[in-house]
């Protein structure tokens, strides 16, 4: 087959497909709208750990962990440019079930090894400090 | 040459590595060689070498990728099923004071390797190599959406089947079980190579089935016909569909739990380990998250063939099709919720043991709706009994059975009694031989027409579907008897006497599955002889319902003149109804990816890299991975990836294909 | 949801396309799942350090080890490489090579600065005796963040690959489309940073 084929000028996108470019394109106020909010949701957690500003440590766990979740919207929508239209709105379908597997594997495997080690009476982790 | 110098270039490989103590290696290495080097001799004398390499090792066309793969698949059965047969033969006179013939040491690497190899480098291959070669084909594609990718996907898959051949020879191979678990397969129990080859040759194949399944998803999201919207996609491409989506979201999780063990190995951290905190049971939890769904994986293309088999040979329309769909899509969300019905005697407790075990039961209600789709496809459809319908009734007696012992594992309490026990055994191989081996067999059979033109020689098939059915039967049933007894896997050895005669029953059946697989050959080879009078001339050689019986057997490099408009399901039985007349004139150039050897390279420079990790030989290690990295950048400087193929090309394939159908008239 | 795959009104009554039928373009769509799937090693990891990541063994915990003013200025870095790449993308879309190369250049010593202090912190901690053989926490804690810096390092050598590409042929759509494909895998890498600098050092610190 190849014998008797000749070489296409360019890659096939190259003479006039537009839509083939494909892809949400940010705009410079997108992107410096994105920075400063991921700044600001930076900078929180880390003064308010560094800080102890917080009465206590688990409000302050929660507290970054609620904000680190926004900070993630805030790079997927202003720097990854999602939205449920790109692609024809598979690109948010992978990304959703890739979550729900993220979460399951995440909690999954929590709540068993947890179950597991409290059925097995393996050393917890305040007695981990000392055991050699 | 001091030893520290030898030990630098050569790493851990010394002289002992090669089994020459071993008469059977040894005898297997001969026979391998003798024949590897008569196939050699003879690609040489008749002068082939160049066509292979320009028209299949380089090639990017996906139904060459797709031959390609079966043909490993079958290479590697062969490997596996010796494996089996070994155990069998060791298992049927190990009694008492006889010892048989495999020492332990032996032994465990041959259930190793019957694992490993069947699942990954068998059954993998099948499935991918089928849904190459009709994805593409049911969805009006010309190819897949990155050919260049196929192409690398392959070969991958292929190093990573060559690095588990390599442990035959030299060195050994892992004597843990096909899933490696931890502590055994850490550093302290297991110091040697073997555990090394069975995680690089997993790694190397890894990246293959994951690009390959990305490539897929793509394709099949992308590149339908203009018309197919996604409940008019023929059944198999949606279960490859979400077959795909499983390899996607699972592999990655395999790959990273054996990066974590490789951790363990090589860099003496602690995740694995039973000191300084680590928790093997964490290996366990993590890599059954990938494997429940790699059962899925390979098991839904078959459900997928099945659903062409029943409605092609019953002359209906498949029933229910969107409560298969429904069904399909809700078996791969549950498969990532069950893992845990892998480990019940594990230590977990009440609550999570009966979470996971309900959500299996919940799992048999999806599948037992497509086997009542099939039932009722078939109920009174015209039913004829050519040999993919066959093996279609076959996996709906067998894999009913398995199912059912699934459902009796999946409670946790019966769990406690069989667990590791032969039972488990039968029930796998019940579900995995009666569903995925006779689900590809069906395909293979029902789709080697349209890859090379002819059928295979029906008496043969019939032959090996006989053989293989009642082998099964005679193998399995006493593993099921033999598991409520009590006995265990994974043994080489027994005292209680009583027990042989189930373990001869048994072996007489692998010697069925054997004569099974030997017909299987022998189809292909007297299919070959006799292609004059099996020829298939029309495209259309079962009066076929979907897409890919529209073009010629075998398809041009282009599949599609024309690209087809969809209107209804099952598209090409509409166009055949409507009055479809093929276009004989009008025809264009035809855009097309163009074949390279990078994919070759780079999977060829992947396994030296995986070897010298095997072996310890850091310098070739390093130099191998450097050079994997600059070719892998070469290639991406190379933009000259496709060509067209001119009209006239196109007018010539298609004018002897009219000449062809004028004949038949 | 596919509109590639509409029928017009005149395509009702054909079975087949006269003219030449080019199927979208689906590297970005690809390269999306693939970082999909890229993702999913990263929730091992995670469940890893979650999983593991108190198991001491009698060794130093996150508190005595994490030096969270580096942690900071590595954040920054990792940040201001984002947005610069978002600046290099905005010229490729204006078809600018000279400010596109700029704009990738700085981005990949903003990249280099991050890797140099992850391995200075990394030295250091080794050299404290708190390596990845200390305890199943301090291996999770290498293993993980070790894995994002591999990727930074990876997304270093495809940017300098790039830039030679963007050199010597343009700005085309083929090449805006691999620009497009790093950018994605960098800020990718962002996120996952979120969650190393959230739940691996501010969380290590706290307990």
């Amino acid at each position: 087959m190849s014998a008797a084929s000749h070489d296409a000028h360019h890659a096939h996108d190259d003479h006039g497909h537009g839509h083939d470019e494909g892809g949400a394109h940010g705009t410079l106020k997108d992107y410096v709208i994105g920075f400063v909010l991921a700044v600001i949701l930076t900078a929180i957690p880390f003064w308010l750990v560094m800080g102890d500003v917080l009465p206590n440590n688990q409000m302050t766990a929660l507290v970054v962990m609620g904000l680190a979740v926004i900070q993630v919207l805030v790079h997927m929508i202003y720097f990854l440019h999602m939205n449920s239209r790109s692609e024809g709105g598979w690109t948010m379908l992978a990304l959703v079930f890739t979550l729900v597997v993220v979460v399951i594997t995440l909690s999954g495997s929590l709540w068993v090894m947890h179950n597991l080690d409290t059925h097995m009476m393996a050393p917890m982790p305040h007695d981990m400090r000392e055991v050699p | 040459m001091s030893p520290d110098l030898v030990k630098t270039i050569f790493g851990r490989l010394t002289w002992d590595a090669i089994p020459l103590h071993e008469p059977i290696l040894i005898g297997t290495f001969g026979v391998v060689a003798l024949g590897g080097i008569t196939v050699l001799a003879a690609l040489t004398y008749f002068k082939v070498w160049g066509y292979l390499w320009r028209e299949w090792l380089t090639s990017v066309d996906h139904k060459k990728i797709g031959v390609m793969y079966i043909i490993l698949a079958i290479i590697m059965l062969l490997r596996g099923f010796a494996d089996a047969l070994m155990m069998r033969a060791q298992q049927a006179i190990a009694f008492g004071d006889a010892a048989g013939y495999l020492p332990p040491h032996h032994y465990d690497q041959v259930f190793t390797a019957h694992g490993v190899i069947m699942i990954f480098f068998v059954a993998m291959p099948l499935i991918t190599g089928l849904m190459n070669l009709v994805v593409p084909l049911q969805i009006g594609a010309r190819d897949v959406a990155f050919p260049f990718l196929n192409n690398f996907s392959f070969w991958m898959t292929v190093g990573g089947a060559i690095t588990v051949m390599l442990s035959l020879f030299v060195g050994e191979f892992a004597r843990t079980g096909w899933l490696a678990y931890p502590p055994l397969s850490g550093l302290a129990y297991s110091p040697d190579v073997g555990v090394d080859y069975y995680i690089w040759s997993l790694q190397i194949a890894g990246v293959g089935t994951t690009l390959s399944g990305i490539n897929l998803i793509v394709t099949i999201v992308k590149m339908r016909a203009p018309g197919m919207s996604l409940m008019k996609m023929p059944v198999f491409t949606w279960t490859s569909l979400c077959s795909n989506v499983l390899i996607v979201a699972s592999f990655p999780i395999l790959t990273a739990v054996l990066a974590l063990l490789s951790s363990d190995r090589y860099l003496g951290t602690n995740f694995f380990t039973n000191d300084f905190g680590g928790n093997p049971m964490m290996y366990v939890n993590l890599i059954w998250i990938w494997g429940h769904p790699e059962v899925y994986i390979l098991v839904l293309p078959a459900f997928g063939v099945f659903s062409e088999v029943v409605s092609t040979f019953c002359s209906k329309r498949l029933f229910g099709y969107s409560s298969m769909v429904y069904a399909t899509v809700v078996i791969t969300i549950l498969s990532y919720i069950v893992w845990l019905h892998h480990f019940f005697t594990m230590g977990s407790g009440a609550s999570v043991n009966s979470f996971f075990g309900i959500t299996t039961m919940i799992i048999s209600i999806p599948t037992g709706a497509k086997i009542f789709n099939w039932l009722f496809t078939m109920y009174r459809g015209r039913i004829r009994f050519e040999v993919p319908m066959m093996w279609t009734v076959g996996f709906m007696v067998t894999f009913v059975i398995g199912g059912m012992t699934g459902v009796l594992l999946a409670v946790p309490p019966a769990d406690f009694v069989l667990h590791n026990s032969l039972f488990l055994i039968a029930h796998f191989h019940n579900v995995i031989i009666g569903g995925v081996v006779f689900g590809m067999f069906a395909g293979i059979v029902y789709w080697f027409p349209k890859a090379f033109g002819f059928k295979l020689d029906p008496f043969w098939g019939k032959l090996s579907f006989w053989f293989w059915q009642i082998g099964f039967f005679f193998a399995f049933m006493p593993l099921y008897v033999l598991g409520l007894m009590g006995v265990t896997r994974r043994v080489s050895h027994f005292e209680d006497h009583s027990l042989q005669i189930w373990f001869v029953i048994s072996a007489f059946g692998a010697v069925l599955i054997l004569f099974g697989i030997i017909s299987f050959v022998m189809q292909m080879v007297v299919g070959f002889m006799k292609r004059e009078q099996l020829a298939d001339k029309t495209g259309d050689p079962w009066g076929g319902r979907t897409l890919e019986w529209s073009t010629s057997s075998p398809p041009p490099a282009y599949n599609f003149a024309f690209t087809p408009v969809i209107h209804e399901i099952d598209a090409w039985h509409d166009m055949k109804q409507r009055g479809y007349v093929r276009p004989t004139t009008g025809f264009i150039p035809i855009h097309m990816p163009k074949n390279t050897g990078a994919g070759v390279v780079l999977a060829g420079i992947s396994v030296v890299v995986g070897f010298a990790m095997i072996w310890q030989i850091w310098w070739l290690a390093v130099i191998s991975f450097v050079a994997l990295v600059a070719s892998a950048i070469i290639h991406t400087f190379n933009f000259k990836r496709d060509y067209y193929i001119p009209a006239e090309e196109v007018v010539r394939v298609e004018d002897a294909r009219t000449e062809a159908l004028r004949s038949l008239a | 949801m596919a509109h590639a795959q509409a029928l017009t009104e005149a395509d009702k009554d054909r079975f087949y396309l006269t003219e030449d039928h080019h199927p979208e373009n689906g590297t970005l769509l690809g390269f999306w799942i693939y970082l999909m799937s890229d993702c999913l090693i990263f929730a091992v990891l995670f469940a890893c350090y979650a999983v593991l990541g108190r198991n001491y063994a009698a060794g130093p915990s996150g508190a005595d080890l994490f030096d969270l003013p580096i942690v900071a200025v590595n954040t920054a870095l990792l940040l201001f490489s984002s947005i610069t790449y978002g600046f290099a993308m905005i010229s490729a879309q204006a078809k600018k090579v000279k400010p596109t190369l700029i704009w990738l250049a700085v981005t990949g010593l903003l990249g280099l600065g991050f890797l140099s202090l992850e391995l200075y912190e990394f030295n250091h901690l080794i050299h404290e005796g708190a390596g990845p053989q200390r305890s199943a926490f301090l291996s999770s804690f290498f293993v993980l963040v070790g894995t994002h810096g591999l990727h930074v390092t990876f997304g270093c050598i495809w940017l300098v690959t790039l830039m030679v590409q963007v050199a010597k042929r343009g700005l085309g759509g083929e090449m805006k489309r691999r620009l497009m494909c790093l950018s994605m895998f960098w800020h990718f890498l962002d996120v996952i940073w979120i969650g190393v600098f959230s739940f691996v050092y501010l969380l290590g610190v706290l307990k």
